[in-house]
């Protein structure tokens, strides 16, 4: 095994052997947290200049480019801005609740981090139900924007954490279901156990459960819904910034308000980081020759990857309406997840070779078609008949 | 097929993303205190004062009328008249401005004193970076800093100047004439 790749264990291993007895067990933990509390942040820092430039590309134009070499310094300015501006509370708000949902959606979007597992051996808590603790604590976050919404004491707010509440359940059925396949397949809750399943190679190519027909199907549902998930667009129904303002966040300004940013985007690189743990291999190299390359480089690499994506998504398409977030929710992504399911399960117990390969395709494939045709003609636009305002 | 329509879009996005880095046409974006567009002819901003010649006191235009004064809609212009008086273009015997301000701040750009002026000694400037740190002086103009050369007029405003110029020449011949008319009346 090469140093780079165990580096900070080794680092940690040393820092905690050489401190007193009585602190060492406080030490490793605060070791294992400290990292997490650190880098995420700063990849939160960096991304929204990345996201902001690729957009700004997207659209013809330049994107920050005023502060530091090409922009990069630009979260700090905006850290400076959002540190001196006025913390202002509406008079008719609950201020505990209200000062208190940033801090939830905050501890809530920091501890999916301890179970996912980084690099080799790099993991703050090593569960045996690690993706269910995840999506368990997941589900709070819809708690701290219900409080959020609820708090401001504005039509807007609570309309956009209504949204986000129906919305963020209603996805979270195919984002389980879609991970309940990989599951299957690895036998495992624990996110070690289900990224050292997919680390073997066929020839040069990985075991990654996204190069199978259902592991496919399941990745592209599972970001799908990790991006209704973390609101983003183009499921940004519940900040919706062209109907209701900023959703519900509108009544937060200052620290607040980048605290809520904060959070959204850690809640997005956490789901990312699980998307990758699930399908993509974790830490594994993604071809058998590139295993030198230290394995927390290549969670990184991909997480940087399906950022990327997030940011081309969002540069690519139009919000949805409530009707269609509902309907595509309903009837085309739940059973299509179930879909999923039952092919990885033919997976599992055909034996290896073309007949389950193409087993597993049929299924994926009919059942797209079909659930396709039902989602794109129904709703045919036709002229508006008024029965009484004629 | 549902998603086809998804692609194309993440192609065309695609194409707008690595096209602005290879073709600059794209990238209509003028970057503003480096790189700047010619300000159109007509542009106006904020008024000055011309003076012929070179020196601003001799040569100022205004007569102290104060019809700008008070025709001003938002009142940003203050003027006081001088005690005694000094020749004109064509000769004659006007007052001048002893104070002459403009509040930055307060004038609305509209012009009226422009069109207002029978002297044509006010016009409109296409200066337009007038901010300061300075708020309470820094934002109200005196008569020294308001003041302009004519060959600064002719060089913002050509066919508006050169208008000007021709009607004033016209005025001055005039003028001429009529004292060379009444000078050997005078003689006799």
């Amino acid at each position: 095994m090469q140093p780079w790749d165990q580096v900070f264990v080794i680092l940690k291993h040393w820092l905690v052997n050489h401190s007193p007895t009585a602190t060492q067990p406080a030490i490793s933990i605060l070791l294992s947290i400290l990292p997490i509390l650190l880098v995420f942040p700063i990849l939160f820092a960096f991304t929204t200049v990345l996201e902001r430039k690729g957009l700004g590309r997207i659209q013809n134009r330049y994107g920050p480019n005023r502060v530091g070499p090409l922009g990069i310094l630009q979260p700090l300015a905006d850290a400076i801005k959002s540190l001196t501006k006025e913390d202002i509370v509406p008079s008719s708000a609950d201020p505990a609740v209200h000062f208190l949902a940033p801090l939830v959606l905050l501890a809530v979007a920091f501890l999916p981090y301890a179970v996912l597992p980084i690099g080799r051996n790099m993991i703050a808590a090593n569960l045996d139900a690690g993706v269910l603790f995840f999506f368990a604590i997941g589900a709070i976050s819809e708690l701290s924007v219900f409080m959020a919404g609820w708090s401001s004491r504005n039509k807007y707010s609570l309309l956009g954490a209504m949204r986000a509440v129906a919305q963020m359940i209603s996805y979270e059925v195919p984002l389980l279901l879609s991970s309940i396949a990989v599951i299957m397949a690895a036998g495992s809750l624990s996110t070690v156990e289900i990224v050292e399943k997919q680390s073997g190679f066929s020839g040069i190519f990985p075991h990654w459960y996204v190069l199978t027909p259902w592991g496919f199907a399941g990745f592209i549902l599972f970001m799908i819904a990790a991006t209704a998930e973390t609101n983003r667009s183009p499921f940004d129904l519940p900040e919706g910034e062209s109907e209701i303002i900023a959703g519900y966040y509108i009544e937060y300004s200052g620290f607040k308000f980048a605290l809520f940013f904060l959070g959204e985007y850690l809640g997005m690189f956490a789901i990312s980081g699980l998307g990758i743990t699930l399908f993509l291999g974790g830490w594994s190299a993604p071809l058998s020759f590139l295993t030198w390359v230290p394995s927390w480089t290549w969670f990184f690499a991909k997480l940087l990857g399906l950022i990327v994506g997030f940011i081309w998504v969002r540069g690519t398409l139009p919000r949805l309406r409530m009707d269609q977030l509902m309907n595509f929710a309903w009837k085309f992504m739940l059973p299509m997840a179930l879909v999923v399911v039952v092919s990885a399960g033919a997976w599992r117990f055909l034996p290896h070779g073309v007949t389950r390969w193409l087993v597993s395709s049929v299924f994926i494939v009919v059942s797209y078609a079909l659930l396709a045709r039902g989602v794109g003609t129904r709703n045919k636009i036709a002229r508006r008949i008024y029965r009484f305002a004629e | 097929m549902l998603g086809w329509g998804i692609v194309k879009g993440f192609v065309e996005t695609a194409r707008n993303f690595l096209g602005s880095f290879t073709r600059k046409d794209r990238l209509v974006t003028v970057q503003f205190p480096e790189e700047r567009l010619p300000v159109a002819e007509a542009a106006r901003n904020f008024p000055f004062l011309i003076y012929d010649g070179v020196d601003p006191e001799e040569g100022l235009r205004c007569v102290a009328c104060q019809i700008c004064e008070k025709e001003c809609p938002p009142r940003c212009i203050h003027i006081e008249k001088s005690k005694d008086k000094k020749p004109d273009f064509v000769g004659k015997q006007q007052f001048y401005p002893a104070v002459f301000d403009i509040d930055v701040s307060v004038c609305m750009s509209c012009q009226i004193c422009v069109e207002v002026c029978p002297f044509d000694a006010i016009r409109m400037d296409n200066e337009f970076e007038l901010s300061t740190d300075d708020r309470f002086g820094g934002l109200l103009w005196q008569k020294n800093k308001l003041s302009r050369p004519n060959d600064y007029y002719a060089a913002i405003h050509p066919t508006e100047a050169a208008e000007v110029e021709g009607r004033r020449a016209e005025e001055k011949a005039k003028a001429e004439a009529k004292k060379a008319t009444q000078e050997p009346a005078v003689t006799k």
